[in-house]
Formats: structure tokens, C-alpha cells, sequence
């Protein structure tokens, strides 16, 4: 998948979750501090990543992924 | 040649006939908890849709509040207390390693024909329960069975704890199971994953308490993260289990009554099962907090009055917590 699609996968998935506009959701964005997304809405998005990306996202991991583009970037890495 | 053993006569299904709760009358708002864990009213409520809860107070004990629930389910029914059966206890908090509260929950009632005893499985204690009388009345082994679900939380809880002093609270809620002449209640699909047991547990043991007393007696300690993650992943999919158990979709039922865990927790799945517009969703949690075993017959009670759903009409319940551990079934509403 290109970075791209991995991108609009998951501000799709952020939108449905959080319900933050898809416009905010670019790559230098913090889930928490930017996007308001909570550690619980975290579990949720990251649960939705695995389903719609084919990866695995163990619990230690989520606490690195503090930026939209830490995710996009572990998703490509954890689908090569 | 052995002698044969006989059985009773078994029965086509078995239903609710009633409920009753019982909600105690303190009410505790989300300012007076909040600053004590630097917190606020705003917070709170989005982080788990509670506005307010209920403290008993300190004389009103688990029992009690268990007696008053089941003394008017079981009015509404029509039951005499010598007619009951078995009476199923569903509490964590009865503060007695023995004997079970359900024992003299049963002596007060009046309940001289009933078995009694106390259902330890946290948030799921209820459904267990509900799945275990529908078994003993559907045998012949009872006719009426008294269902409690009680907690008395703010005993075993700190509210210094910036995790878990606005979620827990008390109340009681109880069904009266009876024969019927078609399945009332559905198959119970249950189940439990104890590798994940530190997710939801007790600050210390009583041994280790009496051993080495640490500033607290042992008090609820939950990791929350895991905890919604296995409610929404897994427990999202015991709901699919218990509606093809009881061969029906989710388009036949007019509500669904998961365990009042967290509001964030049923939105979660009711997006993950996709649930049709038309189901009524119960969120008793918004006002009565997460009170464990007692949670899904006080939001089952409050949902149907609320909602004013019909009787007859069918409703998915599930409990989940501490275990880890989950029942679900479909039953029809009283």
C-alpha cells in the first residue's frame, strides 16, 4: 500500500472514531494534543488499523505512535 | 440390577417475569468527586458518559439492598417467597469470606423453600446468573428463580484512585425467572480468558493485606486500555455468538443492554456490531455509574421504562469484567 492510501485509510478511521475532520488530519498531527483523541479512542483506532491494514499493533507499540505520520509510517513498515 | 434414576419433567423455555432495583438514595455528582483527583465534571463525562452515580449509605449493606430489589421483583410477579426456588446472588462486594449474602437474602424474604448462593464473576455475575436459572427452570429442577445483581463498589474502591473513583458505584437490580411455554430466554454463550486476570483486580490480596498492611486496605484496580480493548474486540464478538445462538439477527431486537461499563465502551460496540438504528441501546451508566453485577438488570429496567419497550420484544444483555469473564444471552422482555 502507498503511504498515500495508508494516510486516507486512516484519517477515515480517525473520522469515524473521533469525528475529527478529515482536513485536520495530516501527517505532523498528535493524536492527543493535536487531534483530541484520547488513549481510549486510541485502543479503537488502533484496533481499526489492524482490520483494515493486515498488521498487528501490540499494546507496547501504541504509546510510539504519537503523530499521524509515527502510524502511517509503522502501518507501511509492519505491511512490507 | 440398579435401581433407575428418575428426573423431573423438563420445560420448553423458561422467561423473565419481572424486575426490580433498587438505587440508593445519595446521589454523588461529578464536582464533589472530582477534585480530590484533580479532575473536572467535563472530563468525567467524556470520558465515560457518567453525570452522576449512587452511594449506598453506611448501613445499608449489600444484603439490603439485594433483599429490597428482589422483594419487588418478585411482587411485580406475583410470587410468593415460599414458591422461589433457588435464589443466585451475583456480588463482589459482600464483605464476608462466609457465609453468602444470598442465604440471608433468602431468610428475609421469606424464601424457606429456596437454595441459595453467591455468584462471584464481577460484571458478568448476572448473565451467568440469568443463564443458570433459565438451565434450573427449563429441568424441572425449580420453578421460580430469584436473580440478584448487586454491588456495593464504594466499599472496595479509593477515591483517590484518578482511574476508578467516578466509575464504580451501588445499587442492586433483580428478574424473577419463571416457566414459560416457548423459549424466553436464549442460549447462554459464556466464557473466560483468566491469562488476562491482572486486568481487572484487587491493589493487594487479604493475605498479603495481613501480612503487610500498605497505606489502604485492598481496594479495585483496573487497567483500563486492555480492558477496553478486549470489551469492544472480543465481547463484540460474544454478542454476534449470542444472537446466532438463539437464531436471530440483530434487525429482531428492539434493544441491547451490555453491562454499563463505560458510555465509550457501548458506542464502541455498538459501531463494531453494526446494531440497526431501531435498537434501543441502554446507557443507565449516564446516571447510575458502573456498579459490576448489578449494572445490567438496573439499565434492563430503566431501559424498558424509558423506552417503553414492549413486552414480549427481544433484548441482548451481556456482562464482562473481571476475570476475565462475559455471558450473553437474548432473552424476551417481562
Amino acid at each position: 500500500m502507498s503511504n498515500t492510501e495508508i494516510l486516507d485509510g486512516l484519517a477515515a478511521i480517525v473520522n469515524e472514531v473521533a469525528g475529527t475532520p478529515i482536513a485536520d488530519i495530516t501527517p505532523d498531527k498528535a493524536f492527543i494534543d493535536d487531534l483530541d483523541v484520547d488513549s481510549l479512542s486510541m485502543v479503537e483506532v488502533v484496533m481499526a488499523c489492524e482490520d483494515k491494514f493486515g498488521v498487528s499493533i501490540p499494546d507496547g507499540e501504541v504509546k510510539n505512535l504519537k503523530t499521524v505520520g509515527d502510524a502511517v509510517a509503522y502501518i507501511e513498515k509492519a505491511q512490507a | 440390577m440398579t435401581a433407575q434414576l428418575r428426573l423431573p419433567a423438563t420445560r420448553p423455555g423458561s422467561r423473565i417475569m419481572s424486575t426490580g432495583t433498587f438505587r440508593p438514595a445519595r446521589v454523588v455528582t461529578n464536582d464533589e468527586l472530582a477534585p480530590r483527583i484533580d479532575s473536572s465534571d467535563a472530563w468525567i463525562r467524556e470520558r465515560t458518559g457518567i453525570v452522576e452515580r449512587r452511594f449506598a449509605a453506611p448501613d445499608e449493606s449489600v444484603a439490603d439492598m439485594a433483599l429490597a430489589a428482589a422483594g419487588k421483583a418478585l411482587a411485580t410477579a406475583g410470587v410468593a417467597p415460599d414458591a422461589v426456588g433457588m435464589v443466585l446472588l451475583a456480588s463482589v462486594t459482600h464483605p464476608y469470606q462466609t457465609p453468602s449474602a444470598a442465604a440471608e437474602v433468602a431468610d428475609r424474604l421469606g424464601a424457606t423453600n429456596a437454595g441459595a448462593l453467591d455468584i462471584g464473576a464481577a460484571c458478568a455475575g448476572f448473565c451467568y446468573g440469568l443463564g443458570l436459572a433459565d438451565t434450573i427452570v427449563r429441568t424441572g429442577t425449580s420453578e421460580y428463580v430469584v436473580v440478584i445483581g448487586v454491588e456495593k463498589l464504594t466499599d472496595f474502591v479509593s477515591l483517590d484512585d484518578r482511574g476508578a473513583s467516578f466509575i464504580f458505584a451501588d445499587g442492586a437490580g433483580a428478574v424473577v425467572v419463571g416457566p414459560s411455554d416457548h423459549p424466553g430466554i436464549g442460549p447462554v454463550v459464556w466464557g473466560a480468558d483468566g491469562s488476562q486476570k491482572d486486568a481487572i483486580t484487587m491493589t493487594q490480596s487479604w493475605v498479603e493485606y495481613r501480612d503487610e498492611p500498605g497505606e489502604h486496605y485492598p481496594v479495585l484496580t483496573m487497567q483500563g486500555q486492555a480492558v477496553f480493548r478486549w470489551a469492544v474486540g472480543e465481547i463484540s464478538k460474544v454478542c454476534t455468538e449470542a444472537l446466532e445462538a438463539a437464531g436471530i439477527t440483530s434487525d429482531d431486537l428492539v434493544a441491547f443492554v451490555p453491562h454499563q461499563a463505560n458510555m465509550r465502551i457501548t458506542d464502541a460496540m455498538v459501531r463494531a456490531l453494526k446494531l440497526p438504528e431501531h435498537v434501543v441501546v441502554a446507557r443507565d451508566i449516564a446516571t447510575t455509574g458502573n456498579t459490576s453485577a448489578a449494572s445490567v438488570p438496573l439499565a434492563l429496567e430503566a431501559v424498558i421504562e424509558s423506552a417503553d419497550l414492549p413486552s414480549g420484544g427481544l433484548a441482548l444483555l451481556v456482562g464482562f469484567g473481571a476475570g476475565l469473564a462475559y455471558a450473553a444471552q437474548v432473552v424476551e422482555l417481562p
